[in-house]
């Protein structure tokens, strides 16, 4: 046969190119499989780059998004897992196990001569008949006010179960339920930012309805301002260079460049008194402000924080109202921001600038508290998921009930629809409602318990019209998640079926993978 | 190697040798090109067809796309052989011309090919070959206009334009949903088109793909969609009844291309500079907000200062947009590119009824929306899929609809698909065969064979007996003196292709078969290689 391709490219074909994606698939959904559910494990991901760096987790889309993957088909579960977290935070590890379950599932039917196009008419139709059976059982609370935070606040828990927070979830759920509550339906969960500071136990967290501000307040400068007007701003505090291209100083004498640097001094002053011109206390900048312009301040009585970072300042700006400044000149027209009360407070051993009373009262801090870093970087992971979750069913209100609740559901209509479809295509629906039941076994072998012997009684109970059952892993029984109050956001479940159906459909259609010669990099020594 | 020794021992070489070069010459070569250019067409023959397979490929960086457009395949594939490559430009000059059926052109020249290789077994000359396949094509291109019918449509009934493009989104993807997606390629197309000119600039579709949400979310905007947000996070989100200013100069101080310094040797040249330098920045503000501008849209980005003087004086901004964007946005709007703030004039102002920003997902993710502007031939499809490579597939998929809409209006003649054309052809070739005298007569025959091939593909692809159904189709079609007929490939249980509304675009199929007979040609023809071996 000709030489096709360069000398390092691969090309798999048929069988093989299957296999080989099959296997690199289920590689990676094995491989999370173990964090799944409230008793799955975490992992510890070692970094490759400087300091050999590690983070413990069990966030499916942090654990891909850490991995070097080399398996073309692998990559497609990474990618979903990743869009999984953009788009609603949680199901990332659901996501991946589901269509790893599938590929699974396709397998076998291929082995057993089933073309996959037939396999995958066959998911298709059993995915859509899983959304509907999901959409006829789905529980909507928008109306009533009280039930819909008990809604919010049953999804927190189930959300921080499977996390390092579980210890303490009713806590979290509770700073969560309450930092989305205040956004008032808005998605925008960057007004709500969280601080982690080491020390203390992971149930000194608190919300903080105010803002806080991780700087220093500047020497010599009031630790407490009442009434504060604020001018939040973005300019140059050194020297406030000149902009045009291409000046530069050229002078001749040392007199020269004295009186340059005189002027330049005067023009700092000049700003600094426009700026103080605007009638306020308090000025943020987000660039550095120069020993200089610092003193000038403090002489005026007004708190100057330096060096905000930018999402703080936007942050700060959207709090208080104000509007970010980069010149001086108009003070009537700039829109100052306001707060009752700025004071430094003092978190563990750190001084920070706490801003209460601001006028937005979307925006809220959560302060972490937590033994270590990788307790704390863990725990911000887990509440982002907890708080992406909620600010989505804030938007779309429908819930479903959890503990595997809702994959029984949906493989017992699957199965109802295979006996009913003529042709091949009822293996792979069957298949459909295999894999989806493999999810609540995984949960229940992370948990130790007895899945075969669970899974037949969760099926048994399930057979019942209008069945409430679910794997209960505290207790290891099959129990009413009613009761138990375990629920899941509806939109989290749908996008985990649809993306995991749709993967494992990219994944079937390939017949071929043809690698190209890596691209040669010079070695940076 | 001739090598020799001078007087200290050491050696040197005298002539460098011809083995470093291989050689292939006569039949030799032929058949290598031959074997090359058949390896091609066989990775792209499974996926033909609404069955077809897709390919995975890794590219060098190990970005992974999967596909099965044929042009991408060969694109992403990054084939070393020469004649492999010239498959490659083969697929990507019916990509660009017609836009589809880019697997197809490329499994008939590996037809024709095979078909030579035994030709040339059997001691024909490949010249010989190369004329009676140029005397075939001519051929089943005039039968094909004979078959071809003509195909009603206005801007009021697009259905027939949506069926023809489900057609050709039947062997991507994105099949489950083909309905909408074909309503919206035929609807953006219809929107742009220029129906008296029968001429459409597919330059004013605009395709965005966004990560997240579901295929069935995918939208078609009366407007353009930029992926930027407005340059202060304080502007307003949503502006009715804009005036867009459309420049293409920073708003930051002047840059001379010419080298110059200003040099500043005294206090009051400091002082001036910088007075003037804030009066540059007013100035520019100032320029925009007296002609009535609403909202700026720059291809550049904007100096702090200047940023926050626009959101002062209350003047929405969005920087760094691309120049294709800003010329899109200037055909939508009705505006002029402004390339110097002197130059601004209400006149050239653009106008939409609404600019809205729109944020997705849980990340900070906005797009801006520019929408009921004041002419509404440019459009744009809003792609939104589970993951990114089923955006891209999904992109490539709607760029294949979009371009057979085209070509539909461009020229509304029509064949029916299912390898019914090629079927037809292929009898019509047959039966001239016999009126040839002289060897050219077996080449001819051996091109009916060739189309021949494409049918056997999709029914292959579609797990159907390949010789069975063929040649119970091709009875049929001669029985019933019937081109419609064809392979049944969704197993729909009719193999009359009018009847299952599967169309192909005439110009699109003439072009497949001239080009593969063209580049099999040139292939022929070749009879030496002299490459350089590898080190």
């Amino acid at each position: 046969m000709a030489h096709l391709f360069k000398d390092e490219a691969t090309e798999e074909k048929g069988e093989r190119a299957r296999m080989a994606s099959f296997i690199g698939a289920m590689a990676i959904a094995d491989l999370l499989k173990t964090t799944l559910g409230p008793k799955g494990m975490d992992k510890i991901l070692q970094s490759t780059g400087r300091g050999r760096s590690i983070s413990v987790t069990n966030d499916g889309a942090t654990i891909l998004k850490s991995l070097h993957i080399d398996n073309p088909a692998a990559k497609v579960l990474v990618d979903i897992s990743k869009v999984q977290d953009d788009e609603v935070g949680d199901g990332t590890t659901s996501v991946v196990v589901l269509a790893g379950e599938l590929l699974r599932e396709a397998e076998k039917l291929v082995a057993m001569k089933i073309h996959p196009m037939t396999i995958i008419s066959g998911f298709r139709m059993a995915s859509e008949c899983a959304l509907n059976a999901l959409l006829r059982k789905v529980i909507d609370n928008r109306d009533d006010a009280e039930k819909f935070k008990s809604d919010l606040m049953k999804i927190a828990m189930t959300t921080l179960s499977s996390k390092i927070l579980s210890q303490d979830k009713e806590h979290f759920a509770k700073l969560a339920v309450d930092a989305v509550m205040r956004l008032k339906g808005s998605t925008n969960l960057e007004s709500i930012q969280i601080i982690k500071k080491p020390g203390g136990s992971l149930t000194d967290s608190f919300l903080d309805e105010g803002f806080i501000l991780d700087k220093k307040i500047g020497i010599g400068q009031p630790k407490r301002i009442e009434n504060a007007n604020i001018l939040v701003a973005n300019t140059a505090m050194d020297t406030d260079k000149v902009k045009i291209y291409g000046a530069r100083v050229r002078v001749d004498s040392m007199a020269r460049v004295a009186q340059i640097e005189g002027a330049e001094k005067e023009k700092m002053k000049e700003k600094v008194q426009k700026i103080i011109g605007h009638g306020i206390n308090c000025f943020i900048n987000r660039q550095l402000i120069y020993n200089f312009p610092e003193e000038l301040f403090a002489d005026a009585g007004i708190l100057a924080i330096e060096h905000a970072d930018f999402d703080g300042i936007e942050r700060l700006a959207l709090v208080t109202g104000g509007e970010i400044a980069s010149t001086f000149d108009n003070p009537e027209s700039v829109k100052l921001g306001h707060c009752k009360l700025i004071e430094e407070i003092m978190i563990g051993e750190d001084k920070l600038i706490h801003f209460s009373g601001v006028e937005m009262g979307q925006a809220c801090t959560i302060v972490l508290r937590g033994a270590s870093f990788h307790v704390l970087d863990e725990a911000e992971r887990s509440l982002h998921d907890a708080l992406c979750v909620l600010s989505q069913t804030v938007v779309d209100s429908r819930v479903l009930l959890g503990g595997g609740w809702p994959e029984m559901v949906m493989a017992k209509e699957v199965d109802e629809l295979a006996r009913k479809t003529p042709g091949k295509k009822a293996h792979a629906i069957e298949a459909f409602s295999k894999a989806l039941q493999a999810i609540p076994t995984t949960i229940a072998d992370n948990a130790g318990l007895d899945s075969a012997e669970l899974i037949s009684k969760l099926r048994a109970e399930h057979h019942k019209e209008g069945s409430t059952a679910g794997i209960d892993v505290i207790t290891g029984a099959v129990g009413d998640m009613e009761k138990l109050g375990i629920s899941e956001a509806f939109k989290v479940k749908q996008a985990v079926l649809l993306s995991a159906t749709e993967a494992a459909e990219m994944i079937l259609r390939v017949d071929e993978i043809i690698t190209c010669a890596p691209r040669r990099r010079e070695d940076r020594m | 190697m001739a090598l020799a020794f001078d007087e200290y021992g050491r050696p040197f070489i005298i002539v460098r040798d011809q083995e470093q070069k291989t050689r292939l010459r006569g039949i030799d070569a032929q058949k290598a090109h031959i074997s090359a250019g058949k390896a091609v067409a066989r990775i792209l023959r499974t996926s033909l067809g609404p069955k077809g397979m897709d390919k995975m490929l890794q590219s060098p960086d190990g970005d992974v796309t999967i596909t099965n457009d044929g042009a991408t395949i060969l694109e992403q594939m990054d084939v070393d052989n020469q004649i492999a490559k010239l498959m490659v430009e083969l697929s990507r000059s019916q990509d660009y011309e017609i836009g589809d059926g880019t697997t197809g052109v490329v499994v008939m020249a590996g037809a024709l090919l095979e078909q030579a290789e035994r030709l040339l077994e059997r001691g024909v000359h490949p010249i010989r070959v190369a004329e009676g396949y140029e005397m075939a094509s001519r051929i089943s291109v005039e039968h094909l206009e004979n078959i071809a019918q003509k195909f009603v449509f206005d801007a009021t009934n697009i259905e027939p334009l949506v069926q023809t493009c489900m057609t050709t989104l039947s062997s991507k993807i994105v099949n489950r949903c083909k309905r909408p997606l074909a309503e919206i390629a035929v609807k953006a197309v219809v929107a742009v088109a220029d129906l008296e000119r029968r001429d459409v600039n597919l330059d004013l579709i605009k395709v965005e793909g966004k990560v997240g949400g579901k295929l069935e979310d995918t939208e078609l905007i009366n407007g353009i969609i930029v992926d930027k947000d407005m340059s202060h996070p304080q502007m307003p989100k949503q502006i009715r009844n804009a005036k867009i200013a459309i420049l293409t100069c920073p708003f930051e101080p002047p840059k001379p291309k010419t080298k110059h310094k200003v040099d500043i040797d005294s206090v009051e040249k400091f002082q001036t500079l910088r007075l003037q330098e804030q009066k540059y920045f007013d100035d520019m503000v100032q320029k925009c907000k007296d002609v009535g501008a609403t909202l700026v849209i720059c291809q550049w980005g904007f100096d702090d200062e200047a940023n926050h003087l626009l959101m002062h004086r209350n003047l929405p901004a969005v920087r760094w947009v691309g120049g294709v964007e800003l010329e899109l946005i200037a055909i939508a709007t009705g505006g002029r590119i402004v390339p110097r703030f002197q130059e601004l004039t209400a006149e050239k102002l653009g106008k939409a009824g609404l600019v809205r920003e729109k944020s997705f997902g849980t990340t900070k993710e906005r797009m801006l929306y520019i929408e009921e502007c004041a002419n509404s031939r440019a459009v744009t499809i809003f792609i939104r899929g589970g993951n990114k490579m089923m955006i891209e597939e999904t992109k490539r998929s709607i760029h294949d609809a979009l371009c057979v809409a085209r070509n539909l209006i461009r020229n509304n003649s029509i064949v029916y698909g299912g390898g019914s054309a090629e079927i037809a052809c292929s009898i019509a070739v047959e039966a001239a065969a016999d009126r040839y005298p002289g060897v050219e007569q077996y080449a001819i025959r051996a091109f009916a064979d060739a189309l021949d091939s494409i049918p056997m593909a999709l029914a292959e692809n579609s797990g159907l007996q390949p010789i069975e159904t063929l040649s119970a189709v091709k009875s049929q079609q001669i029985k019933e003196n019937n081109s419609y007929f064809g392979i049944d490939c969704n197993d729909v249980g009719t193999n009359d292709m009018c009847k299952q509304n599967v169309f192909e675009t005439l110009i699109g199929k003439q072009q497949q078969i001239l080009l593969a007979t063209q580049v099999v040609k040139m292939i022929l023809k070749i009879d030496d290689i002299i490459s350089p071996s590898d080190f």
